[in-house]
C-alpha cells in the first residue's frame, strides 16, 4: 500500500474538522497536495473538492504542484522586507519564469513564500533545500540559481 | 414577544428574535443588501445593510443583528449613508465597468445600487481585476472579474442545490469564487441548472448564448427554422416586458416567433404529453416485470447529469424517456422532416426554454440521430426576450395566434409540466388510464402541489396502490436518495426537478423576479389546467396521430428509436 493510502487509512470514519491535519500529512508525505489526494480526502469526509481546494488555497502552506529538486523559500519576514525581499522574489519569479507556488517545468526549481525563517541577522536571506544564503542581491542570485542548474549537468 | 424600539426616532415595535433588517422591511424601509439571501442564514459579508445604533457608536450589519428593548436604529444618518457609498465605490475600485457591453446591464444590482447612492465619480483607483473567462461550460460563462464576492452563488450551489461546483478560494485580494483547482465549468460537479446566475448581483455568471446562430439560421433562405418552446415560458415571458407576473401571453408570442421569421412554431407540451404516453408505460412495465423501482423522471437535465456523476448506481432507475426538448427535437427531425419533405440537415430546430441545463442537454452526444443534433440551439426566456426587441417587435401590438400543426396541440397535462409536481400528475392520469381503462375521478393532486421540498402521496390504481414523491429543489434529493440507496423506500415513481418550484423558477428565466412572481406563475399554469377540458395527455388527438402514423405504440421499437436513451457515470470532480 502506497503512502496516501496509509495517511488515508488512518482518517478512515473521519469529521469534517480533520480537514487541515489531514491536507497537512499528505503534504508533509507527497511533497503537495495532487488532484487525486484531494479527491480521496473529499470522499472520506463527505466535503465537495471545491471546498477543499478553497480551505488549502487559503493557506500559503500548502501547494498544487511538486516541490522542485531545489526547493527555493524565500523569507518574507518583516526585516527581509524592509531590506528588500519583495525585489528578491520578483527577481527569482523573473529568472525562473514561475511564481510563488509553482514548479518549474524540467522539474529543477520551486519557489514558496515563508513568514521568517529566524535568520533576520543575515536579510534578506532565501534558503535552498535548507542552506541558507545571506544578503542576497539580484547579483549573487544569479550565480546562486546558476550554481544549482550547473549542479544537474 | 414584542419589542419597543425607535427607527429614526420614531417608535416601532418589534419581534423578540427578529434580525434588524426584517423590523425594518416590515416598517417600509428599505435597506440595500447585496450577500443577503432571503429564508437562510445572514452572512453579513457585504456590510451594504449597514445601520447605526445610537449611543453605542458602532455601525451594525441589520441583517444579521437581532432586535433589542429600547434599541435606538438610525438607518439613513449621514454617516451610515457615507459607509455604504464607501462599499459601493470600493467594489467599483477593481469592476472592469464595462456596463454597456455586460449581459447584465440594467439588470444589475451593483449598478442600481451606484445609482441609488449617486455614486458620481471614482474616488477609490484599484487594480483591476484580470482573471480568465471560463467559456468551458456548455451552459454557463464565469467571468471573475466582475464579482464582487458576495458569495451568493456557493451558498445557493451548496445549500439549496446540493452540488457544491464552486467555492471561494484563495485569500484576501486574490480571492475569487472557482470550481475545485480552478479547472472549467465543465470538468466540474456542476449541473448547469443556473440557479447562481439567477442570484448573482451583477455580471459574473451568465449563460452561453445562442442568439447569433439563431438569428443567422434565420436569416439563411436554406435552412427551415423551427421553434418550440417549454410549457412554462408562455407564463413568464410577460415579465420580461414589464407586465404583471403570471400573465400568459401564449398567443402573443406565438405571433411574435413567426415576426421574427421562425418558420414553424410548435409547442413543446406536445412532446411533454408524449413523454407521459411513454413515461406513464415504462412505469408500468417496470411495475410489471420488477424492473429496478422508484422510477426517476428524466425531464430535467440538471437532475440527469447529477445522478450520473454523484448516484450512478442508480442510473437504471432513471426513466429513459428523453426530455420534451428532446423529444421534440428528434420527432422534428426524423418525423416531421418526412411530413413536410424537407432534409432534416436543413431544419434548424430552436428551443426556447426556461432553463441554462437545457443548452447542455441539447448537446449531448445521447440527443442526436446519425450524427446530427435533434436541438440545435436553446435559447433561454431572457434571450428570446432579447431577441423580440433585436427584431423591434412592439408585443402589445401582436393579436394572438395559434401555434402550428402537427406537434403544436397540446392537453393541459403537458402544459402543468412548468410546475414542480406537474409531470407527476400528468403522469399519474394516464397512468392510471394505461392500467385500469378509466379516467381517475378526481385529477388533481393537491399533496403533489406547493412550494415544500418533498411532497408524498399514495393513489390508488386499480387493486394496486402506487406510492408517489415529488422532490422540489435537488438538495432535497439526497435524503431521498440515502433512504432509496438502503433499500428502505416503497416509493414507486419520484419526479424531481432541480428548480425550487420547477421550470417556472428555471435558471433562464427572468433576473430578480421574487417569490410571489413565481408563485403567480405556477398559479396560472394550474388555472390552464383548470379551464381547459382536455386534462389527460392520451386524449391529446395529434399524439396520438403521431403514434398511428408514425411511431406505433408507447415503449414501440420505433419509440426507442427515437424517443428513449441511456445515460451512463460520469466522471468529474465532486
Amino acid at each position: 500500500m502506497d503512502k496516501l493510502e496509509l495517511i488515508l487509512q488512518e482518517y478512515q470514519g473521519a469529521k469534517r474538522d480533520s480537514l487541515i491535519p489531514m491536507l497537512q500529512d499528505i503534504q508533509e508525505s507527497e511533497g503537495f497536495l495532487s488532484e487525486n489526494s484531494i479527491v480521496k480526502v473529499g470522499n472520506i469526509l463527505h466535503l465537495p473538492t471545491s471546498k477543499i481546494y478553497g480551505v488549502a488555497t487559503f493557506y500559503n502552506q500548502f501547494r498544487f504542484q511538486p516541490n522542485g529538486k531545489f526547493h527555493i523559500q524565500v523569507c518574507r519576514g518583516t526585516a527581509c522586507h524592509v531590506l528588500g525581499s519583495s525585489t528578491v522574489l520578483k527577481e527569482i519569479e523573473k529568472k525562473l519564469k514561475i511564481k510563488a507556488g509553482q514548479t518549474t517545468r524540467d522539474g529543477l526549481f520551486s519557489i514558496e513564500i515563508v513568514a521568517c525563517i529566524g535568520a533576520c541577522g543575515l536579510a534578506p536571506v532565501i534558503s535552498i533545500n535548507g542552506q541558507f544564503f545571506a544578503k542576497v542581491t539580484i547579483d549573487s542570485l544569479t550565480e546562486i540559481i546558476e550554481s544549482f542548474r550547473n549542479k544537474e549537468k | 414577544m414584542s419589542l419597543n424600539i425607535t427607527i429614526n426616532k420614531k417608535p416601532v415595535t418589534a419581534e423578540k428574535g427578529e434580525y434588524i433588517l426584517d423590523t425594518l422591511e416590515r416598517n417600509g424601509i428599505k435597506i440595500p443588501t447585496l450577500c443577503h439571501m432571503k429564508e437562510m442564514l445572514p452572512s453579513g459579508a457585504c456590510r451594504m445593510c449597514l445601520v447605526e445604533i445610537e449611543g453605542s457608536g458602532k455601525l451594525i450589519t441589520s441583517c444579521s443583528y437581532p432586535v433589542e428593548e429600547g434599541m435606538s436604529i438610525l438607518t439613513h444618518s449621514p454617516r451610515v449613508i457615507n459607509a455604504r457609498k464607501t462599499i459601493v465605490e470600493l467594489l467599483l475600485s477593481n469592476h472592469p465597468d464595462d456596463c454597456l457591453f455586460c449581459s447584465r446591464n440594467k439588470n444589475c444590482e451593483l449598478q442600481s445600487l451606484s445609482e441609488e447612492l449617486d455614486v458620481r465619480q471614482r474616488r477609490i483607483i484599484g487594480k483591476k481585476n484580470n482573471y480568465s473567462l471560463d467559456i468551458s461550460g456548455l451552459s454557463l460563462t464565469r467571468d471573475p472579474d466582475k464579482c464582487i464576492l458576495c458569495g451568493r452563488c456557493i451558498r445557493e450551489c451548496e445549500e439549496i442545490i446540493g452540488v457544491s461546483a464552486i467555492d471561494f478560494s484563495f485569500r484576501g485580494s486574490k480571492t475569487i469564487v472557482g470550481t475545485s483547482f480552478n479547472k472549467g465549468l465543465n470538468t466540474s460537479s456542476c449541473v448547469n441548472c443556473g440557479q447562481c446566475l439567477m442570484v448573482c448581483p451583477t455580471g459574473a455568471i451568465s449563460e452561453k448564448s445562442h442568439l447569433n446562430q439563431v438569428i443567422e439560421a434565420i436569416s439563411n433562405p436554406e435552412m427551415q427554422v423551427i421553434v418550440q418552446y417549454a410549457p412554462a415560458i408562455s407564463v413568464s415571458l410577460a415579465e420580461e416586458f414589464g407586465l404583471e407576473a403570471g400573465r400568459d401571453i401564449n398567443g402573443i408570442m406565438n405571433a411574435a416567433l413567426r415576426k421574427i421569421g421562425f418558420n414553424r412554431v410548435f409547442d413543446t407540451s406536445f412532446a411533454a404529453d408524449l413523454t407521459i404516453m411513454e413515461e406513464a408505460s415504462e412505469l408500468l412495465h417496470r411495475i410489471e416485470d420488477k424492473k429496478p423501482l422508484p422510477m426517476f423522471t428524466s425531464c430535467c437535465p440538471s437532475w440527469v447529469k447529477y445522478v450520473e456523476e454523484f448516484w450512478p448506481a442508480m442510473l437504471p432507475n432513471l426513466s429513459t424517456c428523453k426530455s420534451p426538448q428532446q423529444m421534440m427535437g428528434s420527432i422534428i427531425k426524423n418525423y416531421y422532416s418526412k411530413v413536410e419533405k424537407t432534409d432534416p440537415a436543413k431544419i434548424y430546430s430552436v428551443a426556447v426554454m426556461p432553463c441554462t441545463a437545457k443548452k447542455f442537454e441539447a448537446q449531448r452526444e445521447e440527443m442526436s440521430t446519425n450524427g446530427m443534433a435533434d436541438v440545435n440551439a436553446v435559447l433561454t426566456t431572457r434571450e428570446l426576450a432579447k431577441l423580440i426587441r433585436i427584431f423591434g417587435i412592439d408585443i402589445n401590438k401582436l393579436q394572438p395566434e395559434p401555434a402550428d400543426s402537427p406537434l403544436g396541440t397540446r392537453t393541459s397535462a403537458g402544459k402543468i409540466f412548468g410546475v414542480s409536481g406537474g409531470v407527476m400528475e400528468a403522469a399519474l392520469r394516464t397512468a392510471h388510464f394505461v392500467i385500469t381503462g378509466k379516467e381517475l375521478n378526481e385529477h388533481r393532486f393537491a399533496q403533489l402541489r406547493g412550494f415544500q421540498g418533498i411532497k408524498e402521496t399514495k393513489v390508488k390504481v386499480g387493486d394496486m396502490e402506487l406510492n408517489v414523491a415529488v422532490v422540489n429543489g435537488l438538495g432535497y434529493a439526497l435524503p431521498l436518495m440515502e433512504i432509496i440507496a438502503s433499500g428502505k423506500s416503497n416509493i414507486h415513481f419520484i419526479e424531481v426537478m432541480t428548480c425550487k418550484g420547477g421550470c417556472i423558477a428555471g435558471g433562464g428565466q427572468h433576473i430578480g423576479a421574487n417569490t410571489d412572481a413565481i408563485i403567480a406563475r405556477g398559479k396560472r399554469l394550474h388555472d390552464i389546467d383548470e379551464r381547459e377540458s382536455i386534462n389527460v395527455s392520451h386524449l391529446n388527438p395529434q399524439v396520438m396521430e403521431l403514434y398511428n402514423k408514425f411511431l406505433g405504440k408507447p415503449l414501440g421499437e420505433t419509440s426507442h428509436e427515437y424517443l428513449h436513451t441511456n445515460y451512463s457515470k460520469r466522471e468529474v470532480l465532486k
